[in-house]
């Protein structure tokens, strides 16, 4: 797998958005920031409901090394979660843009967001 | 700059991720880390830990002069046996902990942390002036490496000479002996980081790859991995083991640490640190460190605060999610009339208060 997704974009903060041409857009963190967590044993996510705001911080990501705040890459309302993610949030570590998706939110607003060359550029990894 | 073990090699070729510890590039994991603390739990880990320091201590006064320079006696520990201790300042606060390993009546290896190698070889040479004694520091020329956990024995034994099976199997712990381990002479201890049973074996650079893959071959059988810093970090605390920096420092002394036993009171001489540590031992102590276990998810990180009806009574020391336990678990230094366990306090986690209750350490026991 690699290590940044094409077709993705992504947030200074590490997390990535999936924005569909129509319906709510997908987050996730990047698997450069599940890496660095190491193994992810906790995940606190905003609720179904939740507005949340672009660069600010919606719940959390644990690590037996570390936490880590996941930050919000837009601005707009929590329409789903994956709970899957908090039952087993090994499944950042394993597979951070699939299965391990975080929450979906219909987008009023973007933050600022990178392509995934930009993120790889900034990252120092070439894509 | 930061320095390489003798075994960087092999963990690159083991694919570690690296981590700037002591001022050595070191092992922080090789695949995850909470498997890696596990399989200690259940099997083995092999560790590398050359980046500790191992300092000689040789002379006709070498007991006296240990029993000087550090808080513990010396004189009183067998030759083979080896004793937990501190060295501290004038003032009484803790420049490192360490491990005495008495090899002769008249040679003790003193074995300090890494990031504080320099330091203490340094102390000890300043303080054996008026002694007969020698301070040899040969930590960038030996290599150690730790196999920890309930096969740690088993694997040993597979790679052992005839003649030294049964000094391994009747090594007790925090004793040494030396071995013929794949054909090869090393200084093995029965001590470790890890509340499991397990050893660390002494061994020069030159010969250490030759050891480490022995090992590792030998234990592929009973399901040893290699393990790297974040499970020695996750693996101690569980064990309520302190970590230098954290726990200890020159800003603490051993009794608010829960470190007294270790202050030797008994003996005669003057050591230095005396007159300020023998008050302490009947003074009302300001703060303790305790140990706390979570009722909520989220884990107490070193640094933050812990809190009683709004007022900031201590500080968390260290602080994870038990991988063993499944559960957060910390140790902080809180106000003494607060250290009893069972009582109830909370830790601000990022602006929320959370419950955490401070509770007796180890966290986790091994059963015998």
């Amino acid at each position: 797998m690699s290590i940044i997704k094409s077709g993705l974009r992504y947030s200074a903060e590490h997390e990535w958005i999936h924005t569909p041409a129509d319906g709510a857009a997908t987050v996730g963190v990047s698997a450069i920031a599940a890496d660095a967590l190491g193994d992810v044993v906790y995940v606190s996510l905003p609720e179904v409901g939740d507005t949340v705001t672009a660069g600010e911080s919606c719940g959390e990501v644990e690590s037996t090394k570390s936490v880590s705040d996941l930050y919000a890459p837009v601005t707009g309302e929590v329409t789903e979660i994956n709970q899957d993610a908090v039952d087993n949030p090994g499944i950042l570590n394993e597979d951070p843009y699939g299965a391990g998706w975080l929450f979906k939110v219909t987008v009023a607003s973007e933050g600022p967001l990178l392509s995934a060359e930009e993120y790889a550029t900034k990252n120092g990894i070439d894509a | 700059m930061t320095k390489q073990t003798a075994l960087y090699a092999e963990h690159e070729l083991l694919g570690a991720s690296f981590t700037d510890f002591g001022g050595w590039q070191m092992p922080l994991k090789y695949r995850s880390e909470l498997e890696e603390h596990h399989t200690v739990r259940r099997a083995a880990g092999l560790f590398d830990l050359s980046h500790m320091g191992e300092i000689w201590v040789s002379g006709a006064q070498a007991a006296e002069f240990l029993n000087y320079a550090l808080v513990g006696n010396f004189a009183a520990i067998a030759v083979g046996k080896a004793k937990y201790s501190l060295i501290c300042t004038e003032d009484g606060g803790v420049i490192d902990d360490l491990i005495v390993y008495r090899r002769a009546d008249d040679r003790y290896l003193v074995v300090p942390n890494a990031s504080n190698a320099d330091t203490v070889a340094a102390a000890l040479q300043e303080r054996a002036a008026t002694f007969d004694v020698t301070v040899e520091d040969v930590s960038e020329s030996t290599a150690l490496i730790a196999v920890q956990g309930p096969a740690a024995e088993a694997i040993l034994l597979e790679i052992a000479a005839t003649g030294s099976r049964q000094l391994i199997t009747d090594l007790l712990y925090y004793a040494a002996v030396e071995v013929e381990l794949a054909g090869l002479q090393v200084l093995l201890a029965r001590t470790g980081y890890t509340g499991e049973d397990g050893f660390e074996l002494f061994i020069g650079n030159p010969e250490a790859v030759q050891l480490w893959k022995a090992v590792a071959a030998a234990g592929a059988q009973h399901q040893l991995a290699p393990c790297g810093l974040a499970s020695r970090d996750s693996l101690r605390l569980e064990a309520g083991m302190p970590l230098y920096g954290n726990e200890l420092g020159l800003d603490t002394n051993p009794f608010e640490a829960g470190l007294g036993g270790v202050v030797s009171l008994k003996k005669t001489e003057d050591f230095v640190g005396r007159s300020v540590l023998e008050p302490l031992k009947e003074a009302t102590l300001e703060r303790k460190l305790v140990g706390l276990q979570g009722a909520g998810r989220r884990s107490a990180r070193a640094g933050y605060d812990v809190v009683v009806d709004g007022s900031v009574v201590g500080t968390v020391t260290s602080g994870l999610p038990s991988p063993t336990l499944g559960y957060p678990v910390a140790m902080a230094y809180v106000k003494t009339e607060l250290a009893e366990p069972g009582t109830e306090v909370q830790v601000d986690l990022r602006g929320k208060p959370e419950p955490f209750t401070v509770v007796a350490t180890p966290f986790y026991r091994r059963q015998k």
